[in-house]
């Protein structure tokens, strides 16, 4: 435990590669789309899919599975483009992302192979995950259910409800990790809520808090196993993150939380994610 | 005039009602926050308490967590004040539960102004509105302590989103055990020919007796009752209101959104000439008794009946 083999940490890295052309492929020419946050996550979303959950596109239903949940919904182009990569529905899916009709919605719905709730009005995909954790409790099922959240997201009072309620019943099967890259859709975090010692925050509630490189896959595998590993209390993550991480020049700044790639600068993100 | 009727509380019926399919079903869970023995879900923390969820005051959490309850295939059943159980967490009703449709409950206690003594923060005369306008929902206002179990029953037979409504005191029994209780029909409680008194909840008996003061009039009015709200069948309304030349709506509820709405909107075709009483655009306040703030804000028999002959 929290340490993993050089051709594991080889295969998650490749995985990763293709989460982030895909997260590319999801956004199409010229849609506008959260590229960022997509980027930001989409190591961990590597990690959690193709290291730590227990799923399998076979039995999307298998009571037992382990529960994945995108609470900060914009940037589920990195989900889309793992259930891709897992086998949930064919890449060429990827590129019908947000068009009339298609299965891939602008923000998470259950309609979606894999994907578990309906997520992206912020704050509340964190208490679904509340919930599905203490329908594992209350079931005595050992799956464990894992939530990422946004930094700016972190603003809304319902986080803290969740955040409370998470404590109360001792949720050891709930993960929260805090994609936090330090900028929201209209700046930078630390000039609008300045929301500071997100650890200490989620420790004064009672839970058991980890910090990690959110785009270093060993440390995320390795703290991901310590976190599961906890007993008698929820664990939250906080992962330091680089929004739009792959993509120099959507890197670290809000221009591109939600913004269209045209076939030039598409050209440059594909060249610029396998420079990685 | 009739003698005063039986009088027994909905939410007691409720809790009752709710205990008894959680015993049959333990994929059943109540959730409330903090207010479980006004909402009555108290039945379950105190009988089956391993089918309570207590969430404390945190109703978005509440109601978000309930949509991942379900999602892992419980039945909740989620309690507080109306106000709080659908205005605060609107939301995240309409995300959570209403657009992936799923089978959790959202039961809205101390409706109206039932809740007398707490004043215009805790009354309700929303919740109809707020709860029919989403899709998906369907929408349940139980005429009294009697009907209020098959209501229960009839959420439990849908396999999506149901709000239920409910009265915080005892309320005057206007059904009988052998009543028929169907999702989308009216109900005719007293037959007439002139002009249908439509109601439900506390208001139902209100009609009945307005109709004993047209009869003196010599005007013959019948009234139905409508127990669901959403979904409505225009076939089963009109069946219900016969050859009637005009209507008179009377809601705990405001005239926006609520009975009278959900009425005029399936009659919309062929309106029929209608008077809304219910809650005017405005908030209520405290009192002492119930029975003091349904007279001053006109929900009365003799209210129900001016209009009526007004319209006659
Ligand atoms: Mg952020």
């Amino acid at each position: 435990m929290g340490k993993i083999d050089d051709a594991t940490l080889k295969a998650l890295k490749e995985k990763a590669l293709s989460v982030r052309l895909g997260i590319i492929e999801a956004l199409g020419i010229d849609h506008r789309g959260h590229l960022g946050g997509s980027m930001s996550c989409a190591d961990i979303v590597t990690a959690l899919y193709f290291y730590k959950m227990k799923h399998s596109a076979k039995s999307p239903d298998d009571p037992d599975r382990d529960r994945f949940i995108m609470s900060k919904g914009h940037s589920v182009l990195a989900q889309y483009a793992a259930l891709a990569e897992a086998g949930y529905f064919g890449k060429d899916v990827l590129a019908t992302t947000k068009s009339l009709g298609s299965v891939l919605q602008g923000h998470p719905e259950r309609e979606t192979p894999g994907v578990e709730a309906n997520t992206g009005s912020l704050g509340q995909g964190f208490s679904m995950g509340v919930g599905m954790a203490i329908a594992g409790k209350l079931d005595k099922r050992d799956y464990h259910v894992y939530v990422i959240v946004g930094d700016g997201e972190l603003a809304e009072g319902q986080i803290w409800e969740a955040t409370m309620a998470s404590n109360v019943y001792s949720l050891d099967n709930l993960t929260v990790i805090v994609d936090m890259n330090g900028i929201q859709a209209m700046g930078k975090t630390r000039d609008r809520y300045a929301i500071q010692n997100i650890p200490g925050r989620f420790a004064a509630f009672g839970w058991k808090t980890f910090e990690i490189d959110g785009h270093d896959l060993a440390d995320i595998v390795g703290t991901l196993d310590k976190a599961t590993a906890v007993k008698g209390a929820p664990t939250a993550v906080i992962a330091r993150t680089v929004k739009g991480k792959g993509v120099t020049f959507a890197e670290n700044s809000h221009d591109y939380h939600n913004n269209l790639l045209t076939p030039e600068t598409r050209e440059k993100a594909i060249a610029s994610v396998m420079a990685m | 005039m009739s003698d005063k009727k039986i009088e027994k509380n909905p939410r007691a019926a409720y809790g009752l009602a709710l205990l008894e399919a959680a015993k049959a079903n333990k994929n059943i869970v109540a959730l409330d926050a903090d207010l479980c023995t006004s909402t009555q879900s108290a039945q379950i923390q105190n009988n089956l308490p391993e089918q309570y969820i207590e969430m404390g005051i945190g109703e978005a959490n509440m109601v978000s967590a309930a949509a991942g309850l379900a999602l892992c295939g419980k039945i909740p059943f989620v309690h507080t004040f109306a106000i709080f159980v659908t205005a605060r967490p609107y939301e995240q009703i309409r995300q959570g539960v209403c657009l992936p449709k799923l089978n959790v409950k959202i039961v809205g206690s101390s409706v109206g102004l039932s809740d007398f003594g707490d004043g215009a923060t805790h009354q309700c005369f929303e919740d109809l509105a707020l709860m029919s306008v989403l899709p998906n929902m369907t929408v349940f206002a139980p005429v009294d302590a009697t009907e209020v179990p098959k209501v229960v029953r009839a959420a439990l037979a849908i396999n999506g989103p149901v709000y239920i409504r409910l009265n915080r005191n005892d309320t005057p029994l206007v059904t009988e055990e052998a009543t028929p209780f169907e999702v989308g029909k009216p109900l005719v409680l007293a037959e007439g020919k002139d002009v249908a008194i439509c109601v439900n909840g506390v208001t139902a008996d209100m009609g009945l007796k307005a109709r004993e003061i047209l009869a003196k009039s010599g005007k013959s009015a019948s009234v139905v009752n409508f127990s669901t709200i959403k979904p409505l069948d225009e076939k089963a309304v009109r069946a219900a209101l016969g050859s009637v030349r005009a209507l008179v709506t009377v809601e705990e509820h405001s005239v926006i959104g609520g009975l009278g709405a959900a009425i005029a909107r399936v009659l919309s075709r062929a309106p029929l000439p209608t008077e809304r009483i219910g809650f005017a655009d405005r908030y209520g306040q405290s009192a002492h008794e119930y029975e003091q703030l349904l007279e001053r804000y006109g929900l009365t028999p003799d209210n129900i009946a001016k209009a009526a002959l007004g319209l006659l």
